[in-house]
């Protein structure tokens, strides 16, 4: 059998079973990366929309900075983050390091510029096309980035599933900031680079197979229900974003 | 009570605040006013004044310039060159070619121009109601606006605007894009809307159009402008009388034959 007709087997197997360590992980991530992905798209949601719409001096050097920090290795955020909790660091009081809040503000971090700058896009794109008939109604910059955010509202669900999969398959920061302590920090991706380093491909591919099984579910309800409005309210003029844009 | 915007970055002169005084009966008073993007001249040495009442039809080829002289007497765009008078005292509303709907009802939509205005969002929707019923939507009102056909959406535009109650109404190019039937009807509306039945003040209307029996329909006066300059400026009848325009600018006569080919 081939490792991947095996990895497949392995992954039905343990879901079938209801694994309970795998469970374990496997909600652990959701949690992490969902609590992370709320954050940041709150943040990053008001801040995009804003960029989007407004204009002042130096806005251009503001894009520049943050469409690098698009690039950022998981590694490194995981790294200041770590820095920022160590018990020597600024922040090491709070006594997060090893645990889950270290790693949900660790992929916080790295999902901001993500859900900024997509954000961003999107609203400015929608301000291109429609901004002016809004400032002839009378909207101000505020009222402009709340009405197209609101506007967009299903094209920034694209948004929302992007920052999602950027923060569910990291995983250099939350090794660093959590430790992979099984049973407690564990997450799919620490869990997959553990597996492949103790060379058990089968245990690792299944991991894989259901990281992807998750995302793959979000993404089709998120599509479903994109589909279902716009059908009920019209495709009219809205800025669309698709995840195929986005690579 | 007008307002002079001066060109971007310098300050309007004492000599520009002077004539806003004596520009009281004028809703709009351009001065050798002028836009540049860049390089481009969108719009140059434009010098003309259009009184309270007057219903303007600004004509020409594409790029000619009539979008932009609207959205400068809006306020969507500033003179780079010259000058701008405004009639501050004169409330605007501007159509648009395709006009823009949020993702809600159509009586959300004119409701939120109105909110945008100052009108508290209860009695917003409340007006808004009798702005649809105004343009024959009353039926659509709770309709997503997005799914209304393309005479249904301009004429939801036109209750937007209505329902502002504005003295200066901008049209860019309002039928441009609609079927012959949908065409007559926003057509019928923007004329009724020029009466401006029970108003004290006379409703000014400034439209862009490629459409001659509009025109010749609606206006009361034609500006033909080409790259960006007022070549001809006339009241409709002498625009349409081909030896009058021929005198004043073989270009517009040029314009008007081929239009009419």
């Amino acid at each position: 059998m081939s490792t991947f007709t095996e990895s497949a087997a392995t992954a039905l197997q343990l879901i079938a079973s209801l694994d309970p360590e795998l469970l374990t992980i496997v909600g652990r991530s959701l949690g992490v990366s969902a609590s992370a992905c709320a954050m940041a798209c709150a943040l990053g949601l008001v801040l995009g929309a804003w960029l989007g719409v407004a204009r002042f001096a130096g806005r251009d050097a503001v894009l520049t900075v943050l469409n690098t920090l698009l690039a950022v290795p998981s590694v490194v955020v995981g790294l200041v983050v770590y820095l920022l909790l160590s018990r020597s660091g600024p922040l090491g009081d709070l006594g997060w390091l090893f645990d889950f809040p270290a790693m949900v503000l660790a992929q916080s971090l790295l999902v901001l510029p993500v859900a900024t700058a997509l954000t961003r896009q999107v609203i400015e794109d929608a301000e291109r096309e429609h901004g002016e008939q809004l400032r002839s109604l009378g909207a101000g910059t505020g009222l402009r980035s709340l009405l197209l955010t609101w506007d967009e509202r299903y094209a920034l669900l694209t948004v929302l599933m992007a920052s999602f999969g950027r923060a569910i398959s990291e995983v250099g920061a939350v090794m660093i900031v959590g430790g992979n302590i099984d049973g407690f920090t564990r997450v799919i991706t620490t869990a997959i680079a553990l597996e492949t380093s103790k060379g058990d491909l089968p245990l690792a591919l299944a991991l894989g197979l259901i990281l992807l099984g998750v995302v793959l579910l979000l993404n089709a309800g998120i599509a479903l229900l994109r589909r279902w409005r716009e059908r009920v309210e019209g495709r009219g003029q809205g800025i669309s974003l698709s995840v195929e844009a986005l690579a | 009570m007008s307002a002079i915007l001066p060109p971007r970055g310098t300050l309007a002169s004492e000599g520009g605040r002077a004539a806003s005084l004596a520009a009281a009966a004028f809703v709009f008073r351009l001065q050798s006013a002028g836009i540049s993007f860049g390089t481009r001249h969108a719009l140059r040495e434009v010098t003309l004044a259009i009184a309270p009442g007057e219903v303007v039809a600004l004509v020409g080829a594409n790029g000619s310039g009539k979008s932009t002289l609207l959205r400068l007497l809006h306020g969507l765009l500033q003179p780079t060159a010259g000058q701008l008078l405004v009639d501050e005292a004169a409330r605007q509303a501007m159509l648009f070619q395709r006009p823009f709907m949020l993702r809600t009802s159509a009586r959300n939509n004119v409701a939120l121009a109105l909110w945008l205005r100052g009108t508290p969002w209860a009695d917003a929707k409340t007006l808004a109601l009798v702005a649809l019923q105004r343009v024959g939507l009353a039926g659509q009102a709770a309709q997503p606006a997005r799914t209304l056909s393309g005479g249904q959406q301009q004429r939801m535009a036109l209750a937007r605007a209505w329902a502002l109650r504005p003295d200066v109404l901008l049209l860019d190019e309002p039928t441009a894009s609609l079927d012959p039937h949908a065409k007559r009807e926003v057509e019928q509306l923007i004329a009724e809307f020029s009466v401006g039945q029970g108003r004290a003040r006379p409703v000014t209307l400034v439209f862009a159009s490629h459409n001659l029996g509009q025109v010749k329909r609606l206006a009361s006066r034609v500006i033909y402008i080409e790259q960006g300059r007022v070549q001809a400026d006339l009241p409709v009848r002498e625009f349409f009388d081909a030896g009058r325009l021929q005198a004043v600018s073989p270009a517009a006569h040029l314009f008007v034959k081929g239009e009419l080919v």
